[in-house]
């Protein structure tokens, strides 16, 4: 059976539904040694803020079951370096580049939005009003309803490219988020990234991290992610790319059953550099053994009319 | 290009109560091995621990010739010290590698002298093999606690590394750290030139640093941070490194280390 594997999103057409996320794949030349960066659906580019940004002091990491909380804040290298350093090499390589853009005030995404769309080999912006980690960032935006709207109307005027913001689990609603980005013009949603989180050392009562918080990721927050996404589905039309605590294709698939159009990967890629072969493996199987040609009718298709029979008559 | 491998336990030997080295099939790592890079492994199941650590490559193992795996030096701490401790012939360990920047070796007439303090031992075999293979005269300064706690002193000696040892006990070598030693030595060093290298605790480090610094010598130091990824994918394992105008930025130390020039590092 031929499979088709792509998905679009939001004009963008991806060769697989699988993307590299934001924060945990460098630039994406770091793994071009070891992987195809042409066979990986998109590249999210780290965060770029217009200048170069330091970051926090170590410790920027720690462990926790099932996951890990960071707090790296943004280092970077700035969009202009990155346009210079970075953008020709992937290029080369044949990624699908989409950029994760990171301001402090409205105008600055907008100047961000308008110099990366001058840029060769940009296919998309993924707004970042969601980053915990940083108190000057886009999270201001993130946390409102007004604030997402705002951020993506402004953007939206000033780019051709698709715009996608990746949103906050750190709401009470983020469907109501996902709702005033659609309102506002976005052409697809990302989430979630990571939950404002805590680890303290008792032998020292300090924190673990230098920012004293950070966001928690990995397969701990899987459930959570994939409810999130599936609240999205049901409230707005545009595409949904899931994340949260992907480790395997089976995770992969439940966040596009529940409703993703697309995934990210980040924390299981630290794990192993080699997943997205594994990954993409993972889900021609499972099209061949549930006969689906195109992945992207997989989207959405939960089916949850069962279930909600069977409590009814219990 | 690293490879990953689902490496099986040859051996495990227990040095100490905390100390173990562990011996991994994983050939084809070991053979791409410069002295200074490392693995990142993870012995678990099932997610936990969920991501891997760095080693050193401690050893090179050869077999008639022909390279078959490599040994870590390990001091159990947490929970992966603990199951690499616990880990037995048959259980198999995941081991991505090799990564990082390695030493950078010195010739004759300059010698070589290894600083290094408890695990930090660990990249000083294939380095001492390699420094040997140039003819490089080399040396060892090896502190730790206790003399119960200094390991594989015969299999330096007996290929013609000379040994300096300290502890803070005073059970073997100088009592304290393995900078009285080293001061020591380079007072007596005249005008020979030195290259000196270390790893061990960050604290030593800089004490080495300062020390090869005082006395007009280079030193290349490896460091450990709390590593995600050893990519250069994370960012979690930055060291400040000085910049030309005076400042100082964070360089990933999975790529951009883990061998450091000592006078470019920016000590905490």
């Amino acid at each position: 059976m031929g499979l088709d594997l792509s998905v679009d999103i939001g004009g963008l057409r991806l060769s697989n539904p699988l993307m590299a996320a934001s924060g945990c794949f460098g630039y994406g030349v770091e793994y071009a040694d070891a992987v195809d960066l042409a066979s990986i659906g998109a590249v999210v580019s780290k965060g770029l803020f217009l200048k170069e940004r330091s970051g926090h002091p170590p410790q920027r990491i720690v462990e926790t079951p099932s996951g890990m909380l960071n707090a790296i804040g943004l280092q970077g290298i700035g969009v202009h370096r990155y346009i210079k350093e970075k953008l020709p090499e992937l290029r080369r390589l044949g990624a699908t580049n989409v950029i994760n853009i990171c301001g402090s005030t409205l105008d600055e995404y907008v100047e961000l939005a308008r110099i990366l769309s001058d840029a060769e080999g940009v296919h998309a912006l993924e707004i970042n009003i969601s980053c915990p980690n940083i108190k000057e960032g886009g999270i201001t935006f993130g946390c409102s309803l007004h604030g997402t709207f705002d951020v993506v109307s402004a953007i939206k005027k000033v780019t051709h490219l698709p715009v996608i913001p990746k949103l906050t689990p750190n709401v009470t609603d983020v469907a109501s988020i996902a709702k005033s980005a659609e309102d506002a013009g976005a052409d697809a949603v990302s989430l979630v990234n990571t939950f404002l989180a805590m680890a303290i050392d008792v032998e020292t009562r300090r924190p673990k991290l230098s920012n004293i918080v950070g966001g928690l990721s990995g397969p701990a927050i899987r459930p959570i992610a994939v409810r999130m996404v599936y609240e999205c589905r049901r409230a707005v039309k545009i595409p949904i790319i899931g994340m949260g605590g992907i480790a395997n294709a089976t995770d992969a698939l439940e966040f596009m059953i529940a409703g993703a159009t697309a995934v990210q990967v980040g924390t299981a890629n630290f794990v192993d550099p080699f997943i997205w072969s594994k990954l993409l493996a993972g889900m021609r199987d499972y099209m061949q053994r549930h006969s689906i040609a195109r992945i992207a009718d997989l989207v959405g298709s939960v089916d949850t009319s069962t279930r909600e029979k069977q409590w009814i008559s219990s | 290009m690293p490879v990953d491998v689902e490496a099986r336990v040859i051996r495990n030997t227990r040095l100490s109560p905390d100390y173990n080295v562990i011996e991994l099939a994983a050939p084809e790592i070991a053979a791409a091995t410069a002295p200074g890079q490392f693995v990142m492994v993870n012995p678990g199941r099932g997610g936990d621990p969920l991501l891997r650590r760095p080693f050193s490559v401690f050893e090179v193992v050869r077999e008639h010739g022909r390279v078959t795996g490599l040994t870590l030096l390990s001091k159990r701490v947490g929970i992966t010290t603990t199951m690499l401790f616990d880990a037995v012939e048959g259980d198999t360990v995941s081991c991505l590698g090799p990564l990082g920047k390695p030493f950078e070796l010195v010739e004759p007439p300059a010698e070589a002298w290894m600083v290094a303090g408890g695990v930090g031992l660990a990249p000083f075999a294939t380095l001492g093999e390699a420094l040997l293979a140039r003819g490089t005269k080399t040396t060892l300064f090896y502190g730790a606690r206790s003399g119960k706690e200094l390991f594989y002193l015969d299999w330096f000696a007996s290929r013609g590394i000379e040994l300096k040892l300290a502890t803070e006990d005073g059970t073997h070598g100088d009592k304290g750290r393995i900078t009285v030693p080293l001061e020591r030595e380079l007072q007596r060093a005249g005008s020979a030139d030195v290259m000196v290298y270390a790893c061990g605790p960050e604290p030593m480090l800089e004490a080495v640093a300062h020390v090869a610094e005082k006395y007009g010598r280079p030193s290349q130091v490896s460091v450990e941070r709390v590593m995600g990824c050893g990519m250069g994918g994370c960012y979690s394992c930055v060291i400040p490194v000085k910049d030309a105008g005076g400042g100082q930025h964070y360089v990933r130390s999975c790529i951009g280390g883990p061998v450091f020039k000592g006078a470019e590092l920016v000590w905490d």
